[in-house]
Parts: C-alpha cells; sequence; structure tokens
C-alpha cells in the first residue's frame, strides 16, 4: 500500500534539477553531442526527456516486467530461429536422444530435439524463452489489473488502455502459436483443441478450418503458417502496439497516487535521468536475470518426454500454457450441448465456452473505461490514482471477474486438482459448474464490504487519529482508549479524493419550459446506474466535522471516546 | 549288559553324559528338522492352505469359494477366473486386502509373506483359468537395444499415457478413481497390471502387446525416469504447475525486487 504520507516537503519533488543534469551530461559529452545536434536536433529533445518523472510504486514496475520479458522474448527467439526448422515433413529420427531414435517425426520437433540435446545452451535458451513467455503474459495480466483497480484507465488514458487490451490479446496468441511449433504431443493436442474451437464457428467453421490448416486437420502446412505469425506478423504487431503504447505513457506522463502536493496537473517522482534511468535499467537486468534463473533451474515443457505429435495418441494432463487454461477450464466444465439440425452440428458445448468467453475476455476490458465513463458522466482528466477501497464499485467488480477467470482456470486443471487433493474428478467439475457463477456474486459482495469497512477506517482515523494502544481509566470505572492525531499529511491522502455526484435524469424541458435539443441527455437506467456507482461509498468527513472532532477531542476524557459511524445510506445524503 | 566299574565313574560324567546326549539329539534334530520342512508341499497342500488365507483374509468380500459379492461388500468382484497374476499384483502391491471400501483400492504396505501371497494366488487360480504369475523373462527390461526401447516408448504413449500422463506420473479418472504414478512401480507390477487389467485398467493381452513389447514399454519408463531432468521438474504434470511457479516464484521474486527497488530513495 501507497504511503505517501513520508513524502519529504524539502525536496522540490516533482521539479527536476534542469540545469545540473542536463547542462553536466552536454559537457561531459559535448563534442558527440554537439556534432549529432547539429544534424539531428536531439537536444532539446533529450533535455525535455531526461527530466520525465516517474512516480515510485512497486505496482508501476509490473508493466515493466513485461516489457523486458518481451525483450527476452526477442532476445532468445533470434537464437531459436537460428536452428528451428518449420517443417512438418515426415523424418525419422536418428539424432543424439536414444531414446527417441527410429521414431518417426516431423522435422519441427527434430529440430526441437536439436536444440535441446545438440546445440549448445538451446536447452536453456529454450527454457528461458518458454519462461519468459510465461512471465510476459502473467505481467501484462498483473500490469492491466493494477491499472484497472487505481483507476489509471480513466480520461486521457483510455486509448492506452485500449492498446493494452490489445497487446494482451496478441500477446495469447503469440504465445498459443510459439508452443505449438515444436510439434509435440502436447502442442498437437492444443492445436487439436483448436481446430475443434474453429470448427465450432457457426456456419463456416469448417470453411475456417481448412482456410487455416490447408485441408484436414492436421495437414501440412499449419506449422510453417504459425512460424510465420510467430516470428514475423504478431512479434511486429506487437512491437508497433508497445512502441505506441509507451509513446503515449510519455506524452500522458505517468499517474501517481494522491498525497501532499500531488495534483491533477504535476507528477511527483525520480527524473529520468539519473535515478529512475539506474533503476529501470537494473530491474531489466534482475528481470532477466530471474528469467535465466527460471531456465536453469526450473524444467519447462520438456518436449522430448511428450514425443512427436501424432493424432492416435494423448497424454493426461494435457493443457495449454496458462493464459489459455481459462479458455480450456470453461470447455471441461460446460454440459455437453449440442444441436442436430438438417444434417448440421451446432456445438455450443464449443462455441459458447471457446469463442464466447474469449470474445467476452477481449470485450469488456475493452468498453469498461467506457462504460464507467457514461456511468459516471465524468469527463474530467484523472492524474492522480484512486485508492481501490474508494471505487468500491469497480473494485468489486474486477474482483468477481477475477473470481470468475480463476474458477475457470482452475477448472481447466481439474484433473491436477482431483489427483492433487485426493478429491473425484466428477465432483470438482460440478462444483466449478455452480461455482463460476455463483463465486463472483459472493465476491462482488465481500469486496465491497471490505472496500467500505477501509473506507469507514479511513473516516475514523482522520476524525479520531490512530489508535495509541493506551487504554485510559475513568474516575467512573470506564474504560476508553486514547487516540493519537494523525500527521496533516495523512489526513490530506485519506480525504483528497473527489465524491462526484450521482447523474440526474435531465428533464425533457428547461427552465424556460423550452423542449431541449439533443432529446433526453440522462436517460433513467443511467441515473439509477449513476445512483448506484456513487452512492457506494462513505462519505469523507467534511470541514466542520472534522473541526468538532478535534473539539470533541478535548473533552475526550470526560465524555468517554463514542462516536458513531456513518451509514452507507447516511452517507449518500451527504 | 556290562556294569561299569563303580571306580571309573566321575561324579560329573553322569551330568555330562547327559548334556552330551541332548546335544547329539538336538544337533541331529537341527540337522534332520528343516530337512522335513524343506520337503515341498504338494500342490494340492498349498491351495489347501491358500483355501485358508482365502478363508480369513478375502472371503468376506469376495466370497468363500471367490465368486464375489461377499457378506461385507456386495460389490466384491468374483475371483474365479482372474486368475494368479492378479492376485499377486493386488496384493503384494498391497491393494487387496482393502482397509475400506473406496473407489479405488489405494496401494499400500503389504503384511503378506510371499508364500501366503503364493497359496492364496495357486488357491484362485485353481478356481478358473487365468493369466498366471509372469516369469521374469517376461518382463525383464535388460538386453533390449536401442531401437526397441524407443519404440517401447511410442507404445507408451500409444497405450498408457493417455491416463497414466506422458512420463508416468499419473491421472485423473472419473468418480474419484486415479490412473496411478509408475514411478515407483516394478516391473512385474506393470506386466500383471496390463495383463490382468486391474480397477478401470483395461486388459492389454498378450495378443495385442506381446511380451517382448512390454519389455521394451517397461525398459523405456526405466530410462525415462533414469535419466535427468532439465531443472526442477515441478511435479512433472505439464503446463499446470508450471504456470503456477511461473506466477509465484517468476512474477512473486519480481514484485519482490520491485519493491525493494522503488523503496531506494535518491541520495539527496
Amino acid at each position: 500500500m501507497a504511503k505517501p504520507t513520508n513524502v519529504d516537503p524539502e525536496v522540490p519533488q516533482g521539479v527536476s534539477p534542469e540545469k545540473a543534469d542536463t547542462s553536466l551530461a552536454a559537457s561531459a559529452a559535448g563534442g558527440t553531442v554537439g556534432w549529432v545536434d547539429d544534424r539531428v536536433p536531439v537536444s532539446g529533445f533529450g533535455r525535455k526527456a531526461l527530466r520525465k518523472a516517474f512516480p515510485d510504486h512497486w505496482s508501476f514496475l509490473l508493466g515493466e516486467v513485461a516489457l523486458y520479458s518481451f525483450i527476452i522474448l526477442l532476445l532468445t527467439g533470434v537464437f531459436l530461429t537460428i536452428w528451428f526448422k518449420p517443417s512438418m515433413a515426415e523424418i525419422e529420427y536418428e539424432g543424439t536422444y536414444a531414446l527417441m531414435r527410429g521414431i518417426p517425426m516431423s522435422e519441427a520437433f527434430a529440430s526441437t530435439l536439436e536444440i535441446s540435446f545438440d546445440i549448445r545452451g538451446g536447452l536453456l535458451i529454450r527454457q528461458i524463452h518458454h519462461w519468459a513467455a510465461i512471465l510476459f503474459v502473467a505481467a501484462m495480466i498483473a500490469h492491466m489489473l493494477r491499472v484497472f483497480f487505481t483507476g489509471a484507465f480513466r480520461k486521457p488514458r483510455e486509448l492506452n488502455w485500449l492498446i493494452g487490451v490489445g497487446l494482451l490479446q496478441l500477446g495469447m496468441i503469440e504465445g498459443f502459436a510459439g508452443y505449438s511449433l515444436p510439434d509435440d504431443l502436447l502442442s498437437g493436442t492444443g492445436l487439436r483443441f483448436v481446430d475443434g474451437l474453429i470448427r465450432s464457428i457457426p456456419i463456416v467453421g469448417t470453411w475456417a478450418e481448412f482456410f487455416i490448416f490447408g485441408g484436414e486437420f492436421p495437414g501440412e502446412l499449419v506449422i510453417p503458417r504459425l512460424y510465420m505469425v510467430h516470428i514475423l506478423l504478431i512479434p511486429g504487431l506487437l512491437l508497433a502496439l508497445v512502441s505506441a503504447h509507451m509513446a503515449l505513457l510519455v506524452y500522458h506522463k505517468h499517474t501517481h497516487f494522491p498525497g501532499p502536493g500531488r495534483k491533477q496537473t504535476n507528477v511527483v517522482g525520480q527524473a529520468l535521468f539519473p535515478v529512475y534511468a539506474a533503476k529501470a535499467g537494473g530491474f531489466f537486468f534482475i528481470v532477466f536475470g530471474v528469467t535465466i534463473l527460471m531456465g536453469a533451474l526450473m524444467q519447462i515443457n520438456p518436449v522430448w518426454l511428450y514425443g512427436p505429435y501424432n493424432p492416435a495418441q494423448v497424454t493426461a494432463g494435457s493443457q495449454p500454457d496458462w493464459y489459455m487454461g481459462f479458455v480450456e477450464g470453461a470447455i471441461r466444465i460446460i454440459p455437453n450441448w449440442e444441436w442436430h439440425l438438417l444434417g448440421t452440428t451446432w456445438s455450443w458445448n464449443i462455441a459458447l465456452p471457446g469463442l464466447g468467453l474469449m470474445g467476452l475476455f477481449a470485450i469488456l476490458p475493452a468498453i469498461y473505461p467506457f462504460v464507467e465513463a457514461w456511468i459516471t458522466g465524468d469527463k474530467s482528466e484523472h492524474h492522480i490514482l484512486d485508492f481501490p477501497r474508494n471505487a468500491p464499485n469497480r473494485t468489486a467488480f474486477g474482483v468477481a471477474a477475477m473470481t470468475c477467470y480463476g474458477l475457470f482456470w482452475l477448472s481447466g486443471g481439474n484433473d491436477i486438482l482431483a489427483t492433487q487433493f485426493g478429491v473425484s474428478l466428477n465432483q470438482v467439475t460440478e462444483v466449478m459448474r455452480v461455482l463460476v457463477f455463483a463465486g463472483p456474486v459472493i465476491a462482488f459482495i465481500v469486496t465491497k464490504r471490505i472496500c467500505l469497512s477501509l473506507q469507514r477506517r479511513d473516516h475514523e482515523r482522520v476524525l479520531h487519529g490512530s489508535s495509541s494502544g493506551v487504554i485510559v481509566r475513568q474516575p467512573d470505572g470506564g474504560y476508553s482508549e486514547a487516540h493519537a492525531p494523525i500527521t496533516t499529511e495523512e489526513a490530506f491522502t485519506l480525504t483528497q479524493h473527489h465524491e462526484p455526484a450521482a447523474l440526474e435524469v435531465a428533464p425533457e424541458t428547461d427552465d424556460r419550459g423550452v423542449r431541449r435539443r439533443g432529446g433526453k441527455q440522462v436517460g433513467s437506467l443511467r441515473a439509477r446506474l449513476s445512483r448506484w456507482f456513487a452512492h457506494g461509498r462513505i462519505a469523507k468527513p467534511t470541514a466542520e466535522e472534522i473541526a468538532e472532532a478535534a473539539h470533541h477531542g478535548d473533552h475526550e476524557l470526560e465524555e468517554g471516546d463514542v462516536h458513531e459511524l456513518p451509514t452507507e445510506e447516511e452517507a449518500a445524503t451527504h | 549288559m556290562r556294569s561299569p566299574t563303580p571306580k571309573r565313574h566321575h561324579k560329573a560324567a553322569r551330568l555330562l553324559l547327559v548334556a552330551a546326549a541332548l546335544l547329539v539329539t538336538g544337533g541331529l534334530y537341527a540337522v534332520v528338522a528343516p530337512a522335513t520342512s524343506v520337503a515341498a508341499p504338494t500342490p494340492e497342500e498349498t491351495v489347501a492352505r491358500g483355501q485358508e488365507l482365502f478363508a480369513v483374509s478375502c472371503a468376506s468380500c469376495h466370497g468363500l469359494n471367490g465368486e464375489g459379492a461377499g457378506l461385507l461388500n456386495e460389490t466384491a468382484p468374483s475371483l474365479i477366473g482372474v486368475g494368479a497374476a492378479s492376485v499377486d499384483f493386488q496384493m503384494r502391491t498391497g491393494r487387496m486386502p482393502m482397509a475400506n471400501p473406496y473407489a479405488q483400492a489405494p496401494n499400500k504396505q503389504n503384511t503378506f509373506t510371499a508364500e501366503e501371497i503364493a497359496a492364496i494366488s495357486l488357491y484362485v487360480a485353481s478356481l478358473g483359468d487365468g493369466p498366471a504369475i509372469p516369469d521374469p523373462g517376461q518382463y525383464d527390461p535388460s538386453g533390449l537395444s536401442a531401437a526397441e526401447v524407443a519404440v517401447g516408448g511410442d507404445l507408451f504413449r500409444t497405450n498408457c499415457s493417455a491416463c497414466h500422463n506422458f512420463q508416468g506420473s499419473g491421472g485423473a479418472l472419473p468418480n474419484g478413481r486415479v490412473a496411478p504414478p509408475l514411478l515407483d512401480a516394478e516391473p512385474i507390477d506393470i506386466h500383471e497390471a496390463m495383463r490382468t487389467g486391474p480397477g478401470e485398467m483395461p486388459v492389454f493381452a498378450d495378443g495385442a502387446i506381446p511380451d517382448k513389447d512390454v519389455r521394451s514399454m517397461i525398459a523405456y519408463l526405466d530410462q525415462v525416469h533414469a535419466q535427468p531432468s532439465a531443472g526442477l521438474t515441478l511435479g512433472g504434470l505439464g503446463p499446470v504447475s508450471e504456470g503456477f511457479w511461473g506466477w509465484v516464484a517468476g512474477l512473486g521474486i519480481l514484485m519482490l525486487f520491485a519493491t525493494w527497488i522503488t523503496k531506494k530513495a535518491a541520495r539527496k
């Protein structure tokens, strides 16, 4: 949790030592910079760029983990392309791995074995590449959750949020294409899964399948095609979107958590040069180091154990990489709904959880900022983040979505859950069928209650200070706890947030009785939603209440410390 | 009988004589007695002994004559025709006798001696024809060429991995049953299980997978389990555990570093 109260007022926050830094840098590298600057005017840009402020908070580094793992993926990926053969031509393996010798397999699989066993460092690089991919998508999701729960997606950053949603979707497809390439038993089973998914598209499914696979599954085209997608098409798109994402980040500037001196118009943090550059650069090496350690110490995707893909074979524990797990889970637990109409098959058991859920996973995050803005009617810019508790409905919605995702995800490993915890596979499946619907509702209610409790605690702290731990016994025998007042900085942090009023249904006519142009501005549904969204909070204490509480504190010992907290409804009327 | 002269009698002579006689008798018995017990019981005797043991340890569920559906467990199968291999597998691995009527008999510590199991096996085999306990030559994985072992791997992936996982780590089956891990299975266990089809497992008969192929599959498993892994195997369960450790160990550790880095303030 951010504790911005310890901001040192003596440090000129947000004001970078402009002259000292840039002039020093210029004189140190004077000649070169001068030469370059004469041709490409970089110093002006550099002066601004080097002074960019970056606020410090651990959660702001989640996006950096994603960026750095992407760089690691590019570096290790180049290494792998040197030896990988994206071909489905069948050969008989004659390499060094004895347990596969003589087994027919595709060139793609054989070259993966070669990378693993014959190329120096090949296995390490392969494992680093795979772990980095797991981290890449994980960090993207974690980063996205940070942005969501702190409200950083609000104006003016909606476009960057959309780019982020696109990056996540592309990252998942990229990962899928990547782990399909070795043409091992597991990746072939995954491809078979996607083949079914494509076929389940109503009406055009079979044509789409033939288009993508170039005929019946598996055919001989899909690996070369996925290779092109994996090393050219999607990385190109990812690079372009990452650049746009970063450019918009620089343009909008970073958001910061609330605190004294932190305004909508400034950014309080370390200047890019030298402190933040050192931190970010150092962090890159930490991410690289951790990924290398993972690649060196933890086995991942041991394709030589899976064997080459053979449509007649399958293995227990056939699961996709984690980021596709929620789709796998949905397909595992859905009842077997299928229509047979006029000689056609409508596989709702695949189409609904597969296409439907993946569609939801793309669409819901994409439209959320606009839906929330529509509900609140908020058109202002936001550069100060929300504490998640101060937007209880949003936070509760986010946790409900996480719960739903997580339960689908767990369902994808229902067999592993059954064997590891000694429970019945059928019961896991049946429980999950209920939980994926009930879990989010429970999560929403619980989260909202927790948020409101945290708000009440804030309210309490501002009015009555923090618990001192000192119990005072009064002459009449009563007991009360003395409260220590909190600092002004903390009080500011806890009360700085805005409490926008709910939208009202706009009258059809203006105050002169003339019908408004453009019809109704705010419909009754929108007003109701807005009221629900805005009223789910504990009103922060007013100045009078704080003054009264301070006064009240003087007589605390005589009166005892009896006070009532506002209820939710009461708060709504403030 | 000549009476001994009293002079030649020592006081201890009688005592010594008794001791010597005891020693000779005991020694003779020690030499002779095992010989009489080693004299192998006839098959009929063993079957009878097996039937006694069966009545004590098995009949409460499988019926006094192995007909199944005994007093304590109506779902217990008939053992007529399951063969000696089945009894040997179930008892040696501790699956039978079952402590509780679970969905599936778990393997546990076996408390019977080899002779007892052999006797019960022979008794059950006498109830009806079934797979016999295999000879070592039928399951011993040694002496196979690398190519044969590789084929064994392909056969394993075709016939076994769907339930037992790609390296025999085990997997889930419906209604609380599991395909157990094969990591600690003995070669004879695998051979007997394939021939007798315990629990949910189908029977892989000699006509479908001959002994030679069974040997190569066992050899493949042995070699896969013996070879070094590329780091911690994370349970050998595939992408589920990889994803779990990616989040927990990967992102978790990086977030600890991130907290550390962002706590570090710039020098004033």
